[in-house]
């Protein structure tokens, strides 16, 4: 892949992120294209406890198969592929992301980016039921290796993993055994000699990456925040992922914390009149994110942060989370159990998460998005809200429609609801021009 | 003397209101929904100036609620008739915490401060299971006026159990139900009942705060309102206006903007989705 990502003259303000964006999306899937004639190894990956930095260390090209299927969402074709899955008998009720990514099996791999390659190995984890029955799908019908991860998850109410506890060490010694295994997959995969040094230059750049993320988000804590999370940090989330680990992630989100910076110096939001700050929480409808963000920034409402940006950033939550490059294999089993451990149980803290975002980016409201084909992320949502709202006084918008799937999308009923959400905000006295609220220092 | 309108354009029909300075209602206006939302909006409102012997001219604010709202190309605001509800049935209702609004295709829960703000509210989603459309289908299977539906449902001894979710479904079951003999009473309370536990199960999602205001087209029917009390364990309000809740307060809304008694900021969002 090109390492060339921006003119050397280039300035901050001339970095256009999803131009960038989309040009490194585009030059990924270029790259998958030509991977098997190139007889490139090939690994089929989750966004959630995937070891990417082995893969990435063993030279893997990497396909995400749920971004393949958001992408066709976002580029309005995930219908068609959806119905293919269905025609073949697949349920409605099925994730819409695997219903899509079976319909791209049955289009021979045609996708609207480029062909896919076939995988020549398969990671899946236990952070959600369904990687692995989707992984399955893989195994039996394109007889794609594959390895699962165990990742362990909540062991009792109430209880937390610390960093370092017992529980927690004994946690990484499972986890790394299981990456010991993984590397011994890989090496017969490849034929190369896993390369330690390899590896933790590949965690040298997701810390560099980090870092830029977490000192990017918290420049949305500024009034008037510089980006939309649910739009712009998108397209951020899709290069911290695609790109975790290597030279163009590390420039991009560099770049792009820079670029922001210099927006937030001149005093410039995403909006004209930021009216309303809110906080989107779930996973989007990548078939009508812009649309539904239209509805919210037409009465000035910018989603300031989302907790789609911590769980589904590379899967960890990035704000402690750094990898000792000293002891590479051992530092990454830590880092993935630490992540697993959040992101299996982040249902039962949602709560405690979502209030200190609220106070951290100082929101006038929490957006909540059911998703019709995973009843997995929309199950706990309804306690949230009740916390949310009756505990704390934030006022909470529930709406539901679907990952990719636009047959569960309904313009007039959304509409609908977000205006009385507004109309409701109004009322309460919360719309303030961004003068009046706490900047935030950069 | 300056009169304002709230017209609340909604799946089934339209209805208009007309309120005095005074916040009176000296005109209103019920019509079937036709081809044309923006034809049937505009004689909605004529029909309820004609019924408060007004001109037009007369009018110095309207303001569109409802599915419609932005086909009240007249309006001169658009307010959804989540906040329409609220405020509304607080005027009829001074002590209403709750509302239920049970319309055509809709069934909302609002939960409401004392001065009619909306504190939160929750409604059916992508499915008509629960609203007006499910007695709509009942009233197709038996071949019976909806006016008629409630008073012959609280006849019933033995009502039958409706098993489906879906309004659609629904009227095979009904017919099911008739081909075996049973009783039209039976089934339409089964009919009833089935609505009602959707209804109070949502309702339960906002809280179900007293006083309670039962507003939209259904609370005419006798058998909601006496199933929902008995669900709920609480008495319900239910206004003779009930069904003119939603234009109510759209009329509410437009005489913030002209008398500006208790100003609001508008609500409007000019151009249609």
């Amino acid at each position: 892949m090109s390492t060339e990502t921006l003119h050397p003259t280039q300035t901050a303000e001339d970095f256009d992120p999803r131009a960038e964006g989309q040009r490194l999306m585009k030059e990924w899937y270029a790259q998958l294209e030509t991977a098997n004639a190139r007889n490139a190894a090939v690994a089929n990956v989750f966004v959630m406890g995937n070891a990417v930095e082995i893969l990435r260390a063993f030279d893997f090209e990497l396909v995400f198969p749920e971004i393949n299927s958001l992408q066709t969402g976002v580029r309005k074709v995930s219908e068609e592929y959806i119905r293919l899955s269905e025609d073949y008998g697949m349920s409605p009720d099925v994730c819409s992301y695997v219903k899509a990514d079976v319909g791209l099996i049955l289009k021979e791999n045609e996708h609207p980016a480029g062909l896919i390659p076939k995988a020549s190995l398969a990671v899946a984890s236990n952070m959600c039921g369904t990687f692995i029955k989707w992984a399955e799908i893989w195994e039996r019908w394109l007889k794609t290796p594959t390895f699962v991860l165990d990742l362990p998850g909540q062991r009792a109410a109430g209880w937390q993993v610390r960093p370092g506890d017992a529980q927690h060490s004994a946690d990484a010694r499972w986890v790394e055994a299981q990456f010991q295994e993984l590397i011994t997959k890989c090496e017969r995969i490849t034929g190369k000699r896993f390369d330690m040094d390899k590896l933790a230059e590949v965690e040298e750049r997701v810390n560099k990456m980090v870092d830029h993320w977490n000192n990017v988000m918290a420049l949305n804590r500024i009034c008037p925040a510089p980006f939309n999370a649910m739009l712009d940090g998108l397209t951020y989330i899709g290069i911290m992922n695609v790109h975790r680990g290597t030279e163009e992630g590390v420039e991009y989100m560099r770049q792009l914390e820079e670029h922001l910076k210099a927006k937030v110096a001149r005093g410039e939001g995403r909006v004209a009149e930021e009216r309303f700050r809110l906080l989107f929480s779930g996973t989007p409808c990548y078939v009508s994110m812009r649309r539904l963000v239209e509805l919210f920034e037409t009465w000035g409402g910018v989603f300031a942060y989302s907790d789609y940006l911590t769980f589904a950033a590379g899967g960890m939550d990035a704000t402690e989370l750094r990898y000792d490059t000293s002891r590479p294999l051992e530092s990454l089993a830590e880092v993935t159990a630490m992540a697993a451990q959040r992101g299996l149980s982040n249902q039962f803290f949602a709560h405690e998460r979502l209030a200190q975002q609220i106070k951290d980016y100082e929101v006038d409201g929490v957006v909540f998005h059911g998703i019709k084909s995973c009843r997995f992320v929309s199950s706990g949502m309804a306690d949230t809200r009740d916390y949310i709202g009756k505990r704390l006084d934030v006022p909470t918008l529930y709406i539901e429609s679907d990952l990719i799937d636009p047959r569960y999308w309904s313009d007039a009923q959304i509409k609908n609801r977000v205006d009385a959400f507004f109309e409701a905000l109004q009322q309460r006295g919360g719309a303030g021009p961004a003068a009046f609220k706490t900047v935030a220092t950069v | 003397m300056k009169y304002v309108a709230g017209v609340d354009v909604g799946s089934t029909q339209t209805k208009a209101v007309i309120l005095d300075e005074n916040k009176l209602i000296v005109g209103r206006a019920l019509l079937d929904m036709e081809t044309s939302m923006v034809t049937v909006a505009q004689d909605a409102f004529r029909a309820a100036l004609e019924n408060a012997g007004i001109a037009e001219d007369d009018v110095a604010w309207v303001a569109g609620t409802g599915y419609g709202r932005y086909k009240v190309t007249f309006g001169r605001e658009q307010v959804t008739e989540i906040s329409c509800h609220a405020r509304g049935s607080v005027m009829l209702f001074p002590l209403t915490r709750t509302v239920i609004d049970i319309g055509g295709q809709d069934t909302k829960a609002i939960r409401v401060g004392a001065d009619g703000k909306v504190e939160d509210f929750t409604m059916n989603d992508k499915c008509a299971a629960g609203t007006g459309r499910f007695l709509g289908a009942a009233s197709y299977a038996l071949e019976m006026p909806l006016s008629e539906l409630g008073p012959l449902a609280l006849q019933s001894t033995n009502p039958v159990r409706i098993t489906t979710t879906c309004t659609v479904f629904a009227e095979s079951e009904i017919i099911s139900h008739l081909a075996k003999g049973i009783l039209p009473e039976d089934v339409l309370m089964g009919v009833h009942q089935a609505i009602t536990s959707r209804c109070v199960s949502l309702a339960r999602r906002v809280g179900l705060e007293s006083e309670i205001t039962f507003t939209g087209g259904v609370s005419r029917n006798t058998a909601m309102v006496k199933l929902l009390e008995e669900q709920i364990g609480m008495r319900i309000n239910v206004s003779q206006d009930a069904h003119f809740c939603g234009a109510l307060g759209a009329a509410l809304f437009s005489h913030d903007r002209v008398f500006g008694a208790e100003a609001q900021p508008a609500m409007a969002v000019a151009e249609e989705a």
